[in-house]
């Protein structure tokens, strides 16, 4: 029990700290550092207390994809001219105490709720799918996706391509002046238009009109 | 203090959510980090949806915490593309200046 306090702890302190980095460091790609280790520290609580695919799903969706994604366009666009400076912000920075102000309430919105909450008295026959502790979490996971959500699943996996489709699009550029091979030209070309048979006369040669 | 329950995962996703919302508020410079700011607050989410499925022992929870994971990986993508055409077009992606709409 004492090493489950302590564990938990350690981890969430690291994510508290690094999530705060990521709002605050000046550097961009200081940020999506600490947006990694964020989700790292993250995905050692969800796999301490039990749910192991979320846990690895979450190493490799987010440090495998987003993180690797955010660098790269942090990478991509111009990071010297994107400093994070909103300490220092010159004039007009009436929304630095309001914003405080404002976020003070909703944190404390939040600890009053979870301090003042209780189950309802009927919750255990309002269980949708209960946790078999003779399965792994992998299994059992895989067990109702595939089955009770499955409609759902398909859906996520269309949000997914519309996702990937609408990121093509939007990036896809046409730049002009550049040469390439047109695939469909090259296939309906027949041998009319490629050859030309010419009786040739002595000594006259062919013209050629190109 | 020393046997972890529900309220410590729940105290630990408020914190996390909080500090999202700060980074939305407070940041007038970078447009990125706004978007790592969405990342955290849907994974104060997924902390939320993960200890309530772990702690009243049901699977449910769990399922929709993967389709949290697909809809936040999709959104990440969709952004940064929008945040790449636009510093492509206009040169500049620090929130102070993107005022286009402003007309």
């Amino acid at each position: 029990m004492i090493a489950h306090a302590i564990v938990f702890y350690i981890f969430s302190l690291i994510a508290i700290v690094s999530a705060i980095m990521v709002t605050v460091s000046k550097n961009t790609v200081n940020s999506v550092f600490f947006l990694i280790l964020d989700f790292i520290s993250i995905s050692c609580l969800f796999i301490m207390i039990g749910a192991e695919f979320l846990g690895m799903i979450m190493l490799i969706v987010y440090v495998g994809a987003v993180a690797v994604l955010f660098l790269f366009v942090v990478m991509m666009l111009n990071v010297a001219q994107q400093k994070n400076e909103w300490f220092n912000s010159s004039g007009r920075s009436s929304h630095i105490p309001v914003g405080l102000l404002v976020s003070i309430i909703i944190f404390f919105e939040l600890i009053i709720v979870i301090g003042g909450w209780k189950y309802k008295p009927d919750l255990l026959d309002s269980i949708a799918i209960e946790i078999n502790t003779h399965l792994t979490n992998t299994q059992s996971l895989g067990s109702v996706i595939y089955t009770d959500y499955i409609h759902l699943f398909q859906l996520s996996g269309m949000v997914l391509l519309v996702a990937m489709i609408g990121a093509i699009v939007l990036t896809f550029r046409q730049r002009s002046g550049v040469k390439r091979q047109s695939y469909f030209k090259q296939i309906s070309r027949d041998r009319k238009d490629g050859i030309e048979l010419v009786d040739v006369e002595n000594n006259k040669g062919v013209k050629i009109d190109a | 203090m020393l046997s972890i329950g529900l309220g410590h995962y729940l105290t630990l996703a408020a914190i996390i959510f909080t500090i999202g919302i700060v980074g939305i508020f407070l940041n007038r410079k970078n447009i990125i980090v706004i978007l790592m700011s969405i990342e955290l607050i849907l994974l104060a989410v997924n902390i939320n949806l993960v200890s309530f499925s772990i702690f009243i022992n049901d699977l449910s929870g769990q399922v929709f915490t993967l389709f949290i994971l697909t809809v936040a990986a999709a959104e990440a993508a969709i952004g940064l593309a929008i945040i790449v055409v636009y510093y492509r077009n206009s040169g500049t992606i620090r929130v102070e200046e993107i005022d286009r709409l402003k007309g």
